[in-house]
Parts: structure tokens; sequence; C-alpha cells
């Protein structure tokens, strides 16, 4: 309900565009920066796993390549997450 | 209904100091705290009697020495690199005992979540990649770490800013950021779910301190992931130092 009265009283002031602005743009910063490193953590794992199915023995060292791989690839997707906190939480 | 305000980032992260105006806060405590359990782990573990089997601490001692030996250094510098295995394993059990005060009750706060001490580690990092490299290879160093063999000439401007900016500005600037990420999304995580089980609890309406059991459930899976988090987060902290001191001793040919 309080949502509702807020909009009957409607002001559009600097502060609160400010701070929309600043809590719209936060949430599509990481939403996007997250869809990359998704799709290429969930193609490096199932790609590792199916290494690792075909050659257990090699198990091992398609582990370390894997983790390897996991940190280069979702580094850009936590720059996205500092970027949602430097701008939505700061 | 709720009066659900997730508290102010600050609230969440900085710390009072615990004797008002020396500066040491719960973050310094537990990084002295790492430091004290490490050394005292390693030194219990020296063996007085070397015709005794190991026993207690000096098994477990010798299974992290074990796993720095087998798992990090030899599938990335070889057997030649296994003089960094004190380097290597101060900074694992430094970087695990900051991450796991993040879910132990009233320390409740990874250590590592702050900015500084990931960046102060990176930087010894930088500083000993670089100078491997430098001790191993010479000046010749730099003009290898630019322009690995192969490159057309006509690439080599190019090629020499991209290898340049990537080793020196983002390798350190990308370890950073993923240790002190991880730690504090995983920080934030927490106090999002505590806010929340915590504000269902204290609610008006009778029935919604039943829903508290769902953010409280996932609250418990959560602690159990950060176990996880913590200690994948010093191994990989530590495997790409592995890695970047195994390029800077063994040049690509």
């Amino acid at each position: 309900m309080e949502a509702f009265s807020v909009l009957a009283n409607s002001q559009i002031t600097d502060e609160g565009l400010k701070a929309a602005n600043a809590a719209l743009s936060s949430g599509f910063a990481y939403g996007l920066a997250a869809i990359g490193s998704a799709i290429g953590i969930g193609f490096l794992v199932g790609k590792s796993v199916e290494a690792m199915a075909r050659q257990p023995e090699a198990a091992g060292m398609v582990r370390t390549t894997m983790f390897l791989g996991i940190a280069f690839t979702e580094a850009l997707a936590l720059i996205g997450f500092v970027v949602f906190i430097l701008a939505g939480l700061g | 209904m709720l009066a659900l305000d997730f508290p102010p980032i600050n609230e969440v992260l900085r710390w009072r100091d615990l004797i008002p105006g020396i500066g040491f806060n719960k973050i310094s405590l537990i990084v002295v705290l790492a430091v004290v359990i490490s050394v005292a782990v390693f030194f219990a573990a020296i063996r007085k009697d070397p015709m005794k089997p190991p026993t207690g601490v000096r098994n477990f001692a010798e299974v992290l020495v074990e796993f720095i030996e087998q798992q990090i250094i030899m599938p990335t510098v070889g057997r030649s690199g296994l003089g960094w295995t004190p380097f290597l394993l101060t900074l694992f059990v430094f970087i695990f005992l900051c991450n796991i005060p993040g879910i132990i009750p009233f320390l409740q706060m990874p250590a590592t979540a702050r900015l500084a001490i990931p960046l102060f580690l990176s930087l010894v990092v930088w500083l000993v990649f670089v100078g491997a490299g430098l001790k191993h290879q010479g000046v010749g160093y730099f003009t290898h770490l630019i322009w690995p063999p192969g490159v057309p000439a006509g690439l080599k401007p190019l090629v020499g800013l991209i290898e340049l900016v990537s080793t020196l500005i983002v390798r350190p600037f990308s370890l950073t950021i993923r240790l002190c990420a991880n730690l504090l999304a995983g920080h934030i995580l927490l106090v999002t779910f505590a806010v929340l089980a915590q504000e269902l609890i204290k609610s008006d309406a009778i029935a919604l301190k039943p829903v508290a059991i769902l953010p409280w459930v996932m609250l418990v899976f959560i602690t159990a992931f950060e176990v996880l988090v913590a200690f994948l987060q010093a191994y990989i902290f530590v495997i790409l130092t592995a890695v970047y001191i195994g390029t800077s001793v063994h040049p690509e040919h």
C-alpha cells in the first residue's frame, strides 16, 4: 500500500532520479556482465566433464586446467559485481 | 508489511576499532590470528626425532605440503619449481585462514573481502613473478614478454602493447578483484538471507513467521557453500601465482 501512496503525490526530485538511475544501472551492470561468464563457464565445465569421461586417467590435468579457465572466465562477471557494488550500494 | 532495509554497505564491511584510538579492528585481528595460527601449526609440526613416524599435527602439515607440491606446482611449473613450495604454501594457508572467518561465529567477516589485503598479496605476487623472470632470463625477460617468439614484424607494436598491459597491469588487477569480489559476494549473500530471516521472524503478521524457515535453510546452504569458496579461492589464487611464476621461469619457445 505504501508504494501506491508514494505514487499518488509523486514529485520527481533530482536526488530521487539519481537514486533511481543508480539502482537501474547497477542492476543492468551485474545482469549483463553475468551473461557472458555464465555461458562461458557452462561450456567450459561441460567440455571438461566430457573430457574426463572420455579419458579418466587425464582427469587430474583436466581439473587443474578447468579451474584455471573458470578463474579467467569469471573475472568479467566479478568486475560487473564490483560495478554493481559501486553504483548501487556505495 | 516488512521493514526490509538492507543495511548500508559500510555497516556490513567497516568495523569499529576494538580498542578506540589505535586503529586495530576486526580485520586486523583476523589477519594477526591467521599469521599466528599458521606459524604455530607449522612450528608444532617440526620433526623432533627423525626416527619416529609422523603423528598428529605433522601429518596434517605434510598433507598440506604434498597438496601444494603435487596439485599446484607439478602441473604448472614442473619439478624445477619445487623450490617455490614455501612461498606458495604460505600464500595458500594465509589466504585460506583470512577467508574462513566469513563463516566462523563472532568473527563473521572474511578479511579478504576488504580490498587492501588481496591488493597487497597480488602486488607481492607481481614483484615475485617479475623478479623471477628477471633472475632467470635477465633483461631479455621484458623483450620476451612483449614479443613472444614467432610474432610477425608487422604485428609487433600491437602484440607488444597487448602483452605488456595484460601481463603487468591486468594480472595483478584480476587477481585482486577475483579474490575480493568472490568473498565480498559471499558475505553480502549471507547478510541478505540473515536480514530476511530476522525480519520475517520479527514481523507482526503471525502468518509470516513460519516463512522464515526458507531463508534460514538458504543461509545454512550458503554457509556450507562458503567453505567451498574459501578453499577454492585460496587454491585459485595460488595456482595462478604458480602459473605466472612458471611463465617467468620457463619462457615459451
